[in-house]
């Protein structure tokens, strides 16, 4: 026992029976004292935990949170401004070289995701990093982002991680921790480590790898098992049926003119989405020199990537082996079962892809079966794709195997009493394990148990030891992309809680004398390159972000002969619910991040919640509107959960969202949506059979956009390829044109440069990157689930999303709505303080001190970009979010109007590099924060008013056109229209398989 | 000789009951101040009305210690009830100018019985009005930067807003008002002073009546300074809602963005501010015995009034579907459409049912004879105008030209907290008016005396 607590001899065993009577089920205690209850314990815990004690006491609302988040980073500010290392706290009298107070760093770094590397170009300012964007030299981010890097940032700050060393949920140390875990592999050396695991997330990092291995070496018969609950494990047995090996597919989306997706969500998911989507998006523009491709989407429920599709089959993710079997027969493969079904469309889109052997792509998602890869992999093959758009190497992750398979013998020793030693190193296992595991249970029974996570979850819960992890942008370390090229992962910030990386750990526990992460990274590049280059290529690999000469080599394996691919299971109406990571939240490990979470999901708009999609018909046929509460029964696992009807779900089918229905993600992401994973089994990880009941209870889902039809506006323009190459005036001539002059007021004299922005809604796939971007770069605050739902989310860039068709299977239209920065702003007429002017590049401005807050502007804005503080929403005055804050931005007090600005601190800075050189800012100079962080390259800023900007030439195009210009607004911000790439032999009508 | 010249209009009911002398009209209506008991019923009404202030007073001090966000507004609804209630009380503020002005230059002497509470009707009304701009602010502490006035920054209110126009079309027409009511109520004040009979009442009553003695050159520059006071209040008449109007008919939002919306707000704040005075004349003269004072003369012709002007208002919705339809404007026509078809469909044909229909009873005589159905109309009519306001404020904003950002408009119990205590401010000052000051010009009434009128003949 702590000899910190005080003596209270006087234990009431009476009222500690009667207490343990009174549980239900076996209970935790620390110690006789808390069982009791004492009064003592109790003032042990306030003294011991005084920043819980008092604020969980009181179990906060939202609201109530997000303050108390904002103070929350005070304290965290705290230990920032301390932990700085000791001989460095003095002031600078020298100037550290290329440190100019108030002016931003950048450092190159990288993100692990699932294991795999973005990599990523930090901004530190002041020491704090505050921005994140792509790293151009990286080839899984191509200077591009995504929404889980842009908001990573927030999850550093993030008051809710965890602080502290704990044994038992009291604070101890990390040295207190060693010794225990040493005495325990001291112990194991009689038996080889029998019983000892490693449970880890998908590990690419070769230096984490290493030092595993070398545990392994150590006790050569522990195990290394690594878990991920959004896995690769079906494409992993796809490529051994089909190759009888293991290895990672590429694509090359770029030199792909047919595309045909079987569930695969490619835009958004996997370790090469960004990629992807650039390469993709760029065969999307129509130009003199490039045809657009075409894309074929399967799948159930709708996602960007259907979303994206010039044709998409809605339909029952189960079914979609039969497709893939058809395709295959129709492709050549041979000693295929007759698929079963007839779908109208298929003989036209096999023919598409034949004509186009070797320029064509089919892919399949992680949740296809293995079969499917398998033929998915003889189609490539046979259509000549092998080798052009589709490549083989060696897999990057360095345990690879079957996930699934490893975490059941995993729980099944855990069970029979053989593990003694658990070391989770990340992850969230007991969250998300399938449900028939029952890893916790199992769990229990190890002797000693250790969880080493960002935060104090439902895993480190469940352990003796829970070690606080460095965020990755505070410790050393690295990652290979999905390619293998290896990056150095650079800390920007000494950990903030004192965490530890996953490679420190091992290394402290292998009683290594290298401890930090620098030496440990350091340590393992010098045995990999040699002494004699080591500091030349460390040197540039830590600038560059990318260490030279990791990318992994294609292979050419052979197809196997002798495949064997099972029998098709008969297309059915039988209900199934199918199981997909979260679009914001993932697999729940951003639960508690408010950033993502207010992320409008993409197509539902919903924020806060997993509402399981469904399509209109089923919805119509079970009574079933939006918001209403079922019962899912999946083999006899149940959970209720409300429903969103999506339009272009596969009917007779439940999309369940993972990462919902966190019991201890911390305080924004507690008791949010429902845990899908409690019904998700390990052998049916994707898809289930499950039957449908309506409840009667209701939900209240807070979606961002209510209304997605386009209500005969036009909005988004759209045409098909075919009638724009016939005529490329059909999407501008709908509108008649409005005179230049048309105004009462004298017109205004032309600055030196008009800003102004192009979005291609043709390549734009609605990623929601430029939203979390924007939120970061313009310190936006989040509002949280009960003020979206009053319609007062404050996002200044908002992705509009409208469906047209018919509901089962309609067309989706993404279009990202910034500021219009009108010639003729409406807002700017009627506000009575002239808090928002008009400057002489053309922005629409707003002085924030100026507005009084009539809200006028708003109203009279047709665009409604405009978003208003209607209570202090921001931590105005708090130390605290400055951490997290841009400084080059204000943080907006309650009362006042918001909206986007262009990045107008950008262009000021872009200014007075211009001058100090004397010269004309050069096009290109100015980025806002969306277009850096677009993957698609679909947002293009620039000086309109110079004929040789890029911007300026693609507002010269044909599809160039501005919304609502009839109004005679002359918004800046104008669209190039969508076009569609449709096969015409395939009917209009019919998408429904 | 001396002859009687009848004061009414040929041909009209009295406008005051037979066998009045001076002194009676004067002990009749000071009695009420000075001399009558405190009723139960007065204790009763101020009590309510009180409790409603202070719920005003609670609503108002949360939401300036939160914000504004306490109220339904949202993005796009980003005016709520605050607008729709300020549009309200100032179109009730309407009539009592109206009646004070316009009625006294028209020399309508029916007016004479009705214009003090009518005009101090107008003032309380325009306070509460002028609460709500201020307090649906975002930062209501800095409302006087819609003023213009120096300041070291060199800044100047934004001249092109029609709220900057508010400040002045609003704050105009309660100074002006103010100082025709209070003129107006010198010579009655002079005579409470003369009959009170405690220290107090004496004295405040005497600062009050600023020295007034009654003497024939008094009464000379009084009658001239009220002649010209009438004159600068009669075009604030038509000024001070066509200016509210501009706040809607200047933007773009479709339902908005009407020429004919001067014209129409206009006629509409008569008929509201009517329709306020017969809701209060009836019950006051019931409660307080007035009907010698306030006649069922004075009774039709507000009925009247209300029919001509209630037409107008129709002819003004007349006209905005015609023009929904005539402009081809996809989004004007989206916005009726939606006002007729959409999610507040209810209230739109509630307000055509309050408004327009309900009104039409008041063709028939025995209707406008009838002071139950008066009151009833009258009644039905404040409805109608707030439904207007509502329907013209929430429906045109929740669905304007983005479907994306549609959105519906649902008040909060902050709201109705308001819009109750503003109710709650008016009748707290209209009672302490009743109690205090003569609700009835007494040197107005003893002029339309049968021979209070004399003509020389040399």
């Amino acid at each position: 026992m702590d000899s910190k607590v005080p003596r209270n001899p006087s234990f009431d065993l009476a009222a500690i029976r009667s207490r343990l009577a009174s549980e239900n089920g076996p209970r935790f205690w620390r110690s006789l004292e808390e069982l009791a209850d004492s009064a003592i314990f109790t003032e042990y815990l306030r003294h011991e935990y005084p920043r819980q004690a008092s604020a969980l006491a009181e179990a906060p609302d939202r609201r109530q949170f997000l303050r108390l988040m904002a103070a929350s980073l005070a304290l965290a500010g705290i230990p920032a401004c301390s932990s700085a290392p000791p001989e460095k706290i003095v002031p600078y009298v020298i100037q550290p070289e290329n440190l100019v107070p108030g002016k931003p760093q950048y450092f190159a770094t990288a993100m692990p995701h699932t294991g795999y590397g973005i990599g990523l170009i930090a901004t530190s300012t002041m020491g704090r990093p505050t921005k994140i964007d792509g790293n151009p030299d990286h080839p899984a981010s191509l200077g591009a982002t995504d929404i889980f890097a842009q908001a990573s940032v927030l999850d550093l700050y993030d008051p809710d991680r965890s602080k502290a060393v704990t044994r038992d949920g009291r604070v101890s140390t990390f040295d207190a921790f060693l010794r225990a875990l040493s005495a325990e592999l001291e112990s194991a050396r009689t038996n080889d480590g029998a019983k000892i695991r490693i449970l880890t997330e998908t590990v690419t990092s070769p230096v984490l790898a290493s030092q595993i291995r070398t545990v392994l070496q150590k006790f050569p018969k522990a195990q290394w098992i690594s878990y991920e609950p959004v896995s690769d494990d079906n494409l992993r047995a796809g490529s051994q049926l089909a190759f009888g090996g293991y290895f990672d597919t590429q694509y090359r989306f770029d030199k792909a003119d047919v595309i045909l997706s079987l569930d695969s969500d490619f835009l958004s998911a996997g370790p090469a989405r960004i990629r992807i989507t650039r390469e993709f998006s760029q065969r999307r523009s129509v130009t003199a020199d490039t045809s657009m491709n075409r894309l074929y989407v399967a799948e159930p429920a709708m996602t960007i990537t259907g979303a994206m599709a010039d044709h998409r089959f809605p339909m029952r993710r189960s079914d979609i082996g039969n497709i893939a079997r058809a395709v295959a027969q129709r492709c050549g493969v041979q000693g295929i079962a007759m698929p079963v079904g007839a779908w109208p469309w298929l003989e036209a889109v096999v023919a598409d892809l034949k004509r186009h052997a070797g320029t064509s792509l089919v892919i399949a998602g992680p949740s296809q079966s293995p079969d499917v890869h398998a033929l998915i992999h003889s189609v490539n093959h046979q259509l000549n794709n092998t080798g052009v758009t589709v490549l083989q190497t060696d897999p990057v992750e360095e345990n690879p195997g079957d996930q699934r398979a490893s975490l059941q013998s995993l729980c099944e020793q855990m069970r029979s009493g053989s593990v003694d030693v658990l070391l989770i190193l990340g992850g969230n296992p007991v969250y998300t394990a399938p449900a028939d595991f029952d890893f916790a249970s199992g769990m229990d029974k190890v002797r000693f148990r250790m969880h080493l996570g960002l935060y104090d979850d439902e895993t480190s819960q469940r352990c003796h030891w829970h070690i606080p992890e460095a965020h990755y942008l505070e410790s050393w370390g690295d990652v290979r992309a999905y390619d293998g090229t290896a990056s150095i992962i650079q800390p920007l910030i000494n950990p903030l809680y004192g965490g530890k990386s996953a490679a420190e750990l091992v290394s402290a526990a292998l009683g290594n004398t290298l401890q930090s992460g620098y030496d440990i990274t350091r340590e393992y590049w010098r045995q990999q390159t040699g002494d004699s280059r080591f500091e030349t290529i460390w040197r540039q690999a830590v600038q560059k972000g990318v260490v030279p000469d990791t990318t992994f080599q294609m292979r050419t394996p052979k197809l196997l002969s002798n495949v064997q691919i099972g029998n098709p299971s008969p297309p059915s109406n039988e209900m199934e619910n199918v199981f997909c990571p979260d679009p914001t939240v993932f697999d729940g490990r951003f639960a508690n991040n408010g950033w993502l979470q207010e992320l409008p999901k993409p197509l539902s708009r919903l924020t806060w919640d997993n509402a399981a999609g469904i399509s209109p018909r089923t919805a119509e046929s079970h009574h079933l509107g939006n918001g209403d509460v079922i019962e899912i029964d999946s083999g006899g696992r149940k959970l209720e959960v409300p429903i969103w009807i999506s339009p272009g779900h596969a009917d007779d089918s439940v999309t369940l969202y993972l990462g919902y229905g966190r019991r201890r993600a911390g305080r924004v992401g507690n008791d949010l949506g429902t845990n899908a994973y409690s019904i998700r089994t390990s052998n049916a990880p994707w898809t289930a059979a499950a039957s449908v009941r309506k409840t009667g209870k209701r939900w209240p889902l807070a979606s961002t956009q209510l209304h997605q039809s386009m209500e005969d506006r036009d909005n988004v323009r759209t045409a098909t390829v075919a009638a724009y190459s016939r005529d490329s005036k059909t999407v501008s001539e709908k509108r008649p044109a409005v005179s230049k002059d048309l105004s009462l007021y004298p017109k205004r004299g032309a600055g030196d440069y008009a800003w102004g922005m192009s979005i291609d809604l043709n390549t734009c796939v609605g990623c929601n990157a430029c939203v979390v971007a924007c939120q970061a770069e313009n310190n936006i605050p989040i509002v949280g689930k009960s003020e979206v739902l009053r319609g007062r989310e404050m996002h200044w860039l908002r992705i509009d999303t409208y469906f047209r068709g018919e509901p089962d299977g309609p067309e989706a239209f993404f279009q990202p709505v910034p500021c219009m920065h009108c010639e003729n702003a409406p807002c700017e007429l009627v506000c009575p303080v002239a808090a928002t002017t008009h400057s002489s590049e053309g922005l629409n401005e707003m002085t924030y001190n100026r507005c009084v807050g009539t809200r006028y502007c708003s109203n009279n804005c047709p665009y409604k970009v405009r978003r208003f503080n209607f209570f202090q929403y921001s931590s105005y005055g708090e130390s605290t979010l400055e951490l997290l804050a841009n400084p080059e931005v204000s943080v907006r007090s309650r009362g006042v109007m918001e909206k986007c600005t262009y990045c107008v601190q950008r262009i000021n800075a872009a200014h007075i590099e211009a001058e100090k050189q004397d010269r004309p800012i050069r096009d290109g100079e100015v980025k806002t924060a969306c277009q850096v962080a677009c993957p698609a390259n679909a947002i293009v800023f620039g000086d309109v008013q110079n004929p040789g900007s890029d911007v300026a030439r693609l507002k010269a195009e044909a599809r160039n056109y501005g919304l609502l210009e009839e109004l005679n607004t002359r918004p800046r911000t104008t669209y190039l229209a969508r076009l569609s790439n449709r096969n015409p032999e395939i009917p209009a009508e019919g998408h429904h398989g | 000789m001396v002859e009687e010249v009848s004061p009414s209009d040929p041909g009209g009911a009295p406008l005051i009951a037979a066998n009045y002398t001076y002194s009676s009209i004067t002990d009749r209506i000071a009695s009420i101040v000075l001399t009558r008991p405190t009723t139960l019923g007065w204790l009763a009404g101020f009590a309510l009305s009180c409790l409603l202030l202070i719920t005003l007073l609670g609503a108002v001090s949360y939401l300036l210690l939160r914000g504004v966000g306490i109220w339904g507004v949202n993005i796009p609804i980003a005016w709520g009830f605050a607008i729709v209630n300020f549009v309200w009380w100032i179109g009730i503020g309407h009539a009592g100018t109206l009646i004070s002005s316009i009625l006294l230059l028209l020399r309508q002497q029916w007016r004479t019985s009705i214009n003090r509470f009518a005009e101090a009707m107008t003032l309380f009304a325009v306070a509460c009005a002028g609460l709500f701009p201020l307090l649906h602010l975002g930062r209501p502490w800095f409302f006087y930067w819609l003023v213009p006035y120096p300041n070291t920054m060199g800044l100047w209110p934004q001249f092109r807003s029609p709220l900057v126009w508010d400040v002045f079309a609003v704050g105009t027409y309660l100074t002006v008002s103010f100082v025709f009511w209070f003129v107006g109520l010198i010579p009655d004040l002079a005579t409470l002073r003369d009959r009170a009979t405690h220290r107090w009442p004496k004295i405040v009553y005497g600062i009050l009546a600023m020295g007034w003695r009654g003497s024939a050159i008094h009464w000379r520059r009084y009658e001239s300074a009220y002649l010209l006071l009438a004159g600068l209040a009669t075009p604030l008449v038509v000024s001070v809602h066509t200016v509210v109007s501009f706040d809607f008919s200047v933007g773009i939002v479709p339902g908005w963005h009407s020429t004919i919306f001067p014209p129409y707000f206009v006629a509409g704040a008569i008929y509201s501010g009517f329709a306020m005075v017969a809701t209060l004349a009836i019950p006051i003269r019931a409660v307080y015995h007035l009907q010698d004072f306030i006649t069922m003369r004075h009774l039709q012709n507000m009925a009247k009034i209300m029919l001509a002007t209630g037409m107008i208002v129709a002819y003004g919705y007349m006209m905005e579907l015609f023009m929904a339809w005539f402009s081809g404007s996809l989004y004007e026509a989206y916005t009726m459409k939606n006002r007729m078809t959409g999610p507040y469909a209810i209230l739109y044909w509630g307000l055509i049912l309050t408004n327009i229909l309900i009104p039409q009873a008041l063709w028939f005589r025995r209707v406008r004879a009838s002071v139950p159905a008066l009151f009833a109309i009258s009644l039905s009519v404040n409805i109608g105008m707030w439904l207007e306001r509502f329907i013209i404020v929430v429906t045109s904003l929740h669905r304007d030209f983005m479907p994306s950002v549609w959105r519906m408009y649902s008040p909060t119990i902050w709201d109705w907290a308001t819009f109750a205590g503003s109710i709650g401010l008016f009748f707290f000052l209209l009672f302490l008016f009743i109690r205090f000051l003569p609700m009835i010009s007494i040197s107005e009434m003893r002029q339309i005396l049968p021979g209070s009128h004399v003509r020389s003949e040399s």
